[in-house]
């Protein structure tokens, strides 16, 4: 019986193996003929964010490659390396887009792309992922409301530090109805990412 | 032996995965919130039962009993991952808002459910066709239950429709009514159950209706 046994569980197991080897190998082929289409759409995604907060005739590098990898850091939300695209115009820097989170949204993370003008101005602002409430807090996407579009041409200067929050705050920027803490999470995470950028331009250029 | 009457009849309406055998209901409830969310989902389960089906049917001749649910678990997650691979390829804005719930359709027991009560006991062509009338079936319920929500939810009907059939689709976007201000209950997850159990009552609802001329059903006897 034992031996019978034996014998048994061996070819199960062959068997098993033999269809784990072949899973494996239609997955891998797989993998490896559509990896290339894989990183490409992922590079349009990419390219079409980052040129939605970039006039396109203001850079004529490869804003998607001249990266820098910046450490994590209180002030851009993260706990991990973020990357930041730089946009340069014949050779001279003209704006960084940082890759930036608000900790506080009400359902978690915010993650966002602020774009910054040499100069500490706002290129713009766009939220790529978060798991705000739909039909209040979600309004902070672009295809949902206008509202962060407001942050254009915004800086640490305008308005003043102090303003750089939600109207019921007492500050300069609109909240939604039913929904300030969404806002209040983004206004600050802004504000915070250009605190980062006019503490560290010099480092981001080089 | 089943006919293919019985077999489409059973996925389409009598043994229903979604409004019968309530399963698969994790991705249903989550991504039904557009009809287009929902057809992509559908189209995506449609297509692992129909292949699942297909191959656990040819190989029951010869898959050792100890092992066999392990080696269709194995052959599902395979298909699984070798359509999430190519929706990342062909389809990447789809994926993008359907993305986390392709894996889970691993999870979905109407899969494995399909491969254990009936491909490993029928011959190919009939497995095959149970795995399409299931999947169809599976695939009508989270577009209806998808149109219900978003029409409710948001006024509308297909819109992201570009994302699955190209950017000629965003036509097919209807806006009932531009001033609608929206209904959040059908969007969020208990609208996802209130609209589930509307469909489930319909169904039963059609079913319990006095027939004209009564017919003699016998039941077929399902194990899943």
């Amino acid at each position: 019986m034992i031996a019978i046994n034996r014998r048994q569980i061996l070819l199960s197991g062959i068997f098993l193996s033999l269809f784990a080897v072949v899973g494996t190998t239609l997955v891998a082929l797989t993998e490896y003929s559509t990896s290339a289409a894989i990183a490409e759409n992922e590079r349009q995604v990419l390219l079409r964010n980052l040129y939605a907060l970039l006039p396109r005739d203001r850079l004529d590098n490869d804003i998607a490659a001249d990266t820098l990898q910046l450490p994590a850091a209180a002030l851009l939300g993260t706990d991990d390396a973020s990357i930041v695209y730089r946009a340069r115009l014949g050779g001279e820097p003209v704006a960084a887009i940082f890759n930036s989170v608000a900790p506080d949204g009400y359902n978690g993370k915010i993650h966002l792309l602020v774009g910054v003008y040499i100069d500490g101005r706002l290129a713009g602002v766009r939220v790529v992922k978060h798991a705000e409430t739909p039909g209040l807090g979600d309004a902070v996407e672009i295809r949902k409301s206008p509202w962060i579009k407001d942050f254009a041409g915004k800086s640490l200067a305008n308005p003043t530090p102090e303003r750089w929050r939600v109207k019921r705050d007492g500050g300069d920027f609109d909240q939604f109805t039913g929904a300030t803490i969404t806002p209040r999470a983004v206004v600050a995470a802004v504000r915070n990412t250009l605190l980062y950028y006019q503490q560290n331009a010099d480092m981001i250029f080089n | 032996m089943t006919t293919k009457r019985e077999i489409s009849r059973n996925g389409l309406w009598s043994n229903n995965v979604a409004l019968v055998q309530l399963l698969g209901l994790c991705p249903l409830l989550a991504v039904t919130s557009t009809v287009v969310n929902g057809i992509g989902l559908g189209i995506a389960t449609l297509i692992t039962l129909v292949l699942s089906n297909t191959i656990v049917s040819l190989i029951r001749g010869f898959v050792r009993n100890e092992v066999r649910l392990p080696v269709f678990v194995l052959i599902i997650a395979s298909i699984v991952t070798i359509i999430e691979l190519s929706m990342q390829a062909l389809f990447y804005d789809l994926y993008l808002v359907l993305g986390i719930f392709i894996p889970l359709i691993v999870t979905n027991c109407a899969i494995i459910g399909r491969a254990e009560g009936f491909a490993s006991r029928n011959p190919v062509g009939p497995a095959a066709l149970d795995g399409l009338m299931m999947g169809l079936g599976f695939l009508v319920v989270l577009a209806l239950l998808g149109g219900l929500r978003e029409i409710i939810g948001f006024g509308t009907l297909f819109t992201n429709a570009e994302l699955m059939f190209g950017e000629g689709a965003q036509s097919l976007k209807l806006e009932i009514n531009p001033d609608y201000p929206g209904f959040l209950l059908a969007v969020l997850p208990p609208g996802a159950f209130f609209g589930l159990a509307i469909l489930i009552v319909a169904k039963n609802w059609l079913d319990l209706r006095p027939q004209e001329k009564p017919e003699i059903i016998s039941p077929v006897p399902e194990s899943v």
